[in-house]
């Protein structure tokens, strides 16, 4: 979809124990997509629960995730992806169906931190 | 000539790609002529009319982040409303030119010259250039573009000249041909930058405790390598168009052994008063610093170390209750290198003149505090006692 997203990944060999000589100017970040690496699903203090049986693969709640945490496979979304998906319920609340409920706490639901 | 003619004609001759500016006296003409400019078709810059001096330095950045040559002008409250987006230039490595016109920084409300605005800005991460003259604000623009633009540098740079006493008063000044100055300026080809199609990058991000000590550390050494890029670019400039910048002007300082140093257009008083004590026979002498950021103090100290004593004059108050940052520097850069006598004076705030005379009273000091009399650190001149 996006041909920079196939490009080489240049901040590769940049992390927390790179000399100040290396982290490049101004901090900039070099390439996109990469909030994928970041995980904040362990921010998360409270949970939505999918359900499939209810939903009706509409597609209206992932462009309102505001990180990458409902996965969209050949056109019909998937389970969250827990490792990124911050509990803000905005995709509770945009889905007309009543397919996702949300349960308070950060665990209880199925997945894994990516 | 207007110092702020001035630096409006070096911005039409660098003629940058993108120009945003709020009006603030005195600065005010600088961004006036300069859309004169670009009404009469003389620069093809895109001039943004912002709402705010914060929004001036953040189009600023967000041109430069694009990857073009980015300028503003600013005073006083304007410069001090950039605050927050200064620091932001600075660590996102972008060499944008502020045309600096120094006023007194609000309260009370004033419009006139003193420092304390952009000495309200000098741990930033700019670099710093203070000029004496519209000659000086001219040349020190021409040579701005390509000390910030330097890829060892890449850090933002204000050229300070001083409110109204300089922006405002006419003198005659060499102005380049267009041709030449352009040549001199060269282009801008930026490393990494947003309107690049072939690279994705993003800018300004949010950096954690494990990256933002290394991002310090990297400006810490451009400004370091800015003291090897500004003396380059000068000697450039000097054979270019044949006058001559260092970190600071020595005047009559050969032989001198009571000295003044100061910034600014007080230097062109402090030079007459010089020349008057020479004809009474007192050595005396003055150090210009143009240099600010970065500061040059291995030179200062190799400067004044001859000397048997120094007043240091400072056009703001940084209320440490000790004296002024230039002060405070100055001194530093002597501590442990040369034993040299100093007092320190705090002159000219919100536009009060610096006259002959009080250089005179400063060198009777000087020759007092030489003879072992004692000096406060410290002391205000030209104020109602």
């Amino acid at each position: 979809m996006n041909v920079m997203n196939e490009k080489k990944n240049l901040m590769e060999g940049i992390d927390e124990r790179s000399s100040w000589r290396d982290v490049t100017p101004g901090g900039f970040v070099y390439g996109s997509g990469n909030s994928e690496y970041f995980n904040t699903g362990d921010w998360r203090t409270r949970t939505p629960v999918w359900k499939p049986d209810n939903c009706r693969q509409c597609l209206l709640c992932f462009p309102v995730c505001p990180d990458s945490s409902i996965p969209v496979y050949d056109g019909k979304r998937g389970d969250f992806d827990f490792g990124h998906c911050k509990g803000c319920a905005i995709c509770a609340k945009i889905c007309p169906f009543g397919a996702i409920d949300v349960i308070s706490g950060s665990a209880g639901a199925q997945g894994s931190m990516k | 000539m207007s110092g702020n003619q001035a630096a409006a004609e070096a911005i039409r001759q660098i003629n940058p790609d993108v120009i945003a500016a709020f009006p603030i006296t005195p600065s005010t003409e600088i961004p006036q002529y300069v859309s004169a400019f670009k009404a009469d078709g003389l620069i093809d810059t895109e001039f943004i009319a912002v709402e705010s001096e914060h929004s001036a330095m953040s189009a600023c950045i967000g041109a430069s982040a694009a990857g073009v040559r980015a300028m503003t002008a600013t005073s006083s409250a304007g410069m001090a409303l950039m605050y927050e987006m200064l620091y932001v230039a600075a660590s996102d490595r972008l060499p944008i030119v502020l045309a600096a016109v120094n006023r007194a920084l609000t309260g009370p409300i004033n419009i006139n010259a003193d420092h304390s605005d952009s000495m309200g800005a000098r741990d930033s991460g700019w670099i710093q250039l203070y000029c004496e003259n519209a000659q000086e604000a001219y040349d020190n623009l021409i040579m701005a573009n390509r000390i910030a633009e330097h890829p060892d540098v890449m850090l933002p740079i204000m050229i300070c000249q001083d409110g109204f006493i300089t922006s405002h008063g006419i003198e005659n000044i060499v102005i380049e041909d267009d041709s030449e100055v352009r040549t001199f300026v060269g282009e801008y080809r930026p490393g990494k930058y947003l309107l690049n199609p072939s690279e994705s990058l993003a800018v300004g991000p949010y950096s954690v405790s494990p990256y933002v000590i290394e991002m310090k550390r990297a400006v810490h050494e451009a400004m370091v390598k800015a003291k090897d890029i500004v003396r380059l670019v000068s000697e450039d400039f000097g054979r270019a168009f044949g006058r001559e910048y260092g970190f600071m002007e020595r005047y009559r300082m050969d032989d001198a052994e009571y000295a003044v140093l100061l910034m600014s257009s007080a230097a062109g008083t402090g030079k007459d008063a010089i020349d008057a004590l020479r004809d009474k026979g007192v050595k005396a002498g003055l150090v210009k610093l143009r240099m600010f950021r970065p500061f040059p103090a291995r030179e200062l100290a190799d400067v004044l170390k001859r000397l048997k004593a120094i007043a240091i004059m400072d056009r703001s108050d940084g209320f440490s209750a000790t004296g002024g940052p230039l002060n405070a520097e100055v001194r530093a850069a002597l501590y442990g290198e040369a034993d040299v006598k100093a007092t320190g004076y705090i002159y000219g705030l919100g536009g009060r003149d610096v006259r002959v005379e009080d250089f005179f009273a400063i060198f009777d000091d000087l020759s007092g505090l030489a003879a072992g009399r004692e000096l406060p650190y410290c002391r205000y001149i030209g104020v109602r006692e």
